[in-house]
């Protein structure tokens, strides 16, 4: 499989690599996939008063598109509010890394999480409210 | 240190040609470039003496006792289908039932299932989580309908060798044929037809540093007779067995590679279990949570399958791109489904992901062998910083109990 430059980059310089403490009620956690299917990936974002997101970060199990997903992911994420972040779709990021057909799958994860980090914060703010 | 890169270490895939090998087969292009066929002139005659002398070269690779028994083919794949259409086709009269394994090369498996298509009736034996059959198993299978025994000698994945001696006695008890797909064998094991009780045997060039696209089967011709109904029809080359102009310049490689690896047989394996034993523990020197797969003895010397635990193999071969190796991840296969093999020893899912299959073969060399694991610690202990399961692991999370959202 020929990677794209923008696979490439993502997956030796990966951006925003780490955890954040997920009790933080300032802190959305999403985690999709399974280990079967041979993709999990865990994102997680920290949302300001102001209701911007103003940090996030990601640990991925998957090959180098599932990687370079993520990276961009949370590089995408950061600086938006909570509205813009889940508008971003999957054919977003197949169009910035030029993924293949058959690694749009990879692409659909990084969306999954980044709508799961979302529902994660949704539900602290709920529960806190 | 310094280390030639990239490094070749797919050696299961193919095998670079030999130099030796290549300068024995270049004067059949330009020079004596007859038809075999063609005995009426210098030209074919002097083709076909080049042939005559290869046969023999093949036949005693393998222990048979006449060259009369080499049927020359394309490679492995034509032999696996020869063989098994073949015979089924052949003694059709006599049964309609196959065993064969389900860890088996897809030219195997596909040929049954083409079979089965046809109306024949087929076991795939399970295997054991060492990856190799249960002689118990194997011999319940048998029954008055079974024609063909077909099981590899060594396997393409893990590098497993199966009880070759011991299945032979089970089908010559019963009067079964066996068929031997011993195409990552030859050079790798000792291995000899007569006395391991092989009926017929596929194997080929190309995993043996001889050319691609040339391989042969071997068809006994005496206690038993076996008879095989031809697959490729034509001109009546190779008894018939096999029409089609011999490729001279190949099957000349394929002797001179099957002589050079098979007289060296004991040395190389020697050369190899030491290289794979040094990566072996060099890994294991330095990591935690790695697997082999397959059988710890019970294989061919330059074989080594292992599981990194947490850690996808594709990103894994990306992350050490200047060294050739395979996996048998899903996400490096065009199915998108994890090896298949892995998944008959009962290897999980999660861990068939992470496997890597390391192919040592005759040009590689002690330097190479630390660099890839150096290399292979790097990355695996740099993506098990990014994975989100190997920090699960450390927070002391049973993956098992986690409610995951995979489909
Ligand atoms: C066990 C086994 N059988 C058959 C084959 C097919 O051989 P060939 O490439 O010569 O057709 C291979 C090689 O891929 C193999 O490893
Ligand atoms: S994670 Fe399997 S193909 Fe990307």
């Amino acid at each position: 499989m020929a990677y794209s430059e923008k696979v490439l980059d993502h997956y030796n310089n990966p951006r925003n690599v780490g955890a954040l403490p997920k009790d933080d009620p300032t802190v959305g956690t999403g985690v999709v996939g399974a280990p079967e299917c041979g993709d999990v990936m865990k994102l997680q974002i920290k949302v300001g008063a102001n209701g911007v997101i103003e940090d996030a970060r990601f640990k991925t199990f998957g090959c180098g598109s599932a990687i370079a997903s993520s990276s961009l992911a949370t590089e995408w994420v950061k600086g938006k509010t909570l509205a813009e972040a889940a508008a971003i779709r999957n054919t977003d990021i197949v169009q910035e890394l030029n993924l293949p057909p058959i690694k749009i799958h990879c692409s659909v994860l990084a969306e999954d999480a980044i709508r799961a980090a979302l529902a994660d914060f949704a539900a602290k703010q709920e529960k806190n409210a | 240190m310094t280390v030639k890169l990239p490094i070749y270490m797919d050696n299961h895939a193919t095998t670079r040609v030999d130099p030796r090998v290549v300068d024995k087969m270049v004067p059949y292009f330009s020079e004596i470039y007859g038809n075999a066929a063609s005995k009426t002139h210098a030209f074919g005659r002097q083709a076909e003496e080049a042939v005559d002398h290869a046969r023999k070269q093949l036949a005693k690779a393998i222990g048979a006792s006449s060259d009369k028994e080499i049927v020359i083919t394309s490679g492995a794949t034509e032999s696996d289908n020869l063989a098994i259409k073949g015979a089924a086709h052949m003694y059709r009269e006599k049964g309609d039932h196959l065993i064969t394994v389900c860890t088996e090369h897809k030219a195997v498996l596909d040929s049954h299932h083409a079979l089965e298509k046809e109306g024949f009736r087929v076991t795939f034996l399970p295997v054991k989580t060492d990856g190799l059959v249960d002689l118990a198993q194997l011999e319940a299978a048998m029954t008055d309908q079974t024609i063909l025994v077909s099981i590899m000698a060594v396997n393409n994945e893990i590098g497993v060798v199966q009880p070759l001696a011991e299945i032979g006695k089970l089908c010559k008890k019963r009067g079964i044929l066996f068929f031997c797909d011993a195409a990552q064998a030859i050079g790798k094991i000792p291995l000899n037809v007569e006395e391991l009780g092989i009926d017929i045997l596929a194997f080929t060039a190309h995993k043996l540093y001889g050319p691609k696209g040339i391989g042969a089967l071997y068809v006994r011709r005496k206690n038993p007779r076996v008879r095989l109904e031809a697959q490729m029809h034509g001109g009546g080359h190779e008894r018939g067995l096999r029409s089609g102009t011999l490729a001279v310049p190949l099957i000349v490689a394929f002797g001179e590679a099957a002589e050079l690896i098979t007289t060296n047989q004991a040395e190389e394996t020697g050369r190899l279990l030491a290289l794979r034993e040094r990566l072996w523990a060099g890994l294991n020197a330095k990591l935690q949570h790695i697997y082999l797969n397959g059988h710890a003895t019970e294989r061919a010397p330059g074989s080594l399958n292992v599981s990194f635990a947490y850690v996808e193999g594709e990103s894994l071969l990306m992350g050490i791109s200047d060294i050739a190796v395979s996996s048998g991840s899903a996400c490096t296969s065009s199915s998108l489904e994890p090896s298949y093999v892995l998944k008959a020893l009962g290897v999980d899912d999660e861990l068939a992901h992470t496997s890597i299959r390391f192919g040592i073969g005759r040009f590689n060399t002690e330097e190479e062998i630390d660099y890839t694991i150096a290399r292979v610690v790097d990355v695996v202990s740099r993506l098990r910083e990014m994975s989100p399961l190997w920090e699960m692991v450390q927070e002391g999370i049973d993956l098992r109990t986690v409610n995951w959202t995979g489909h």
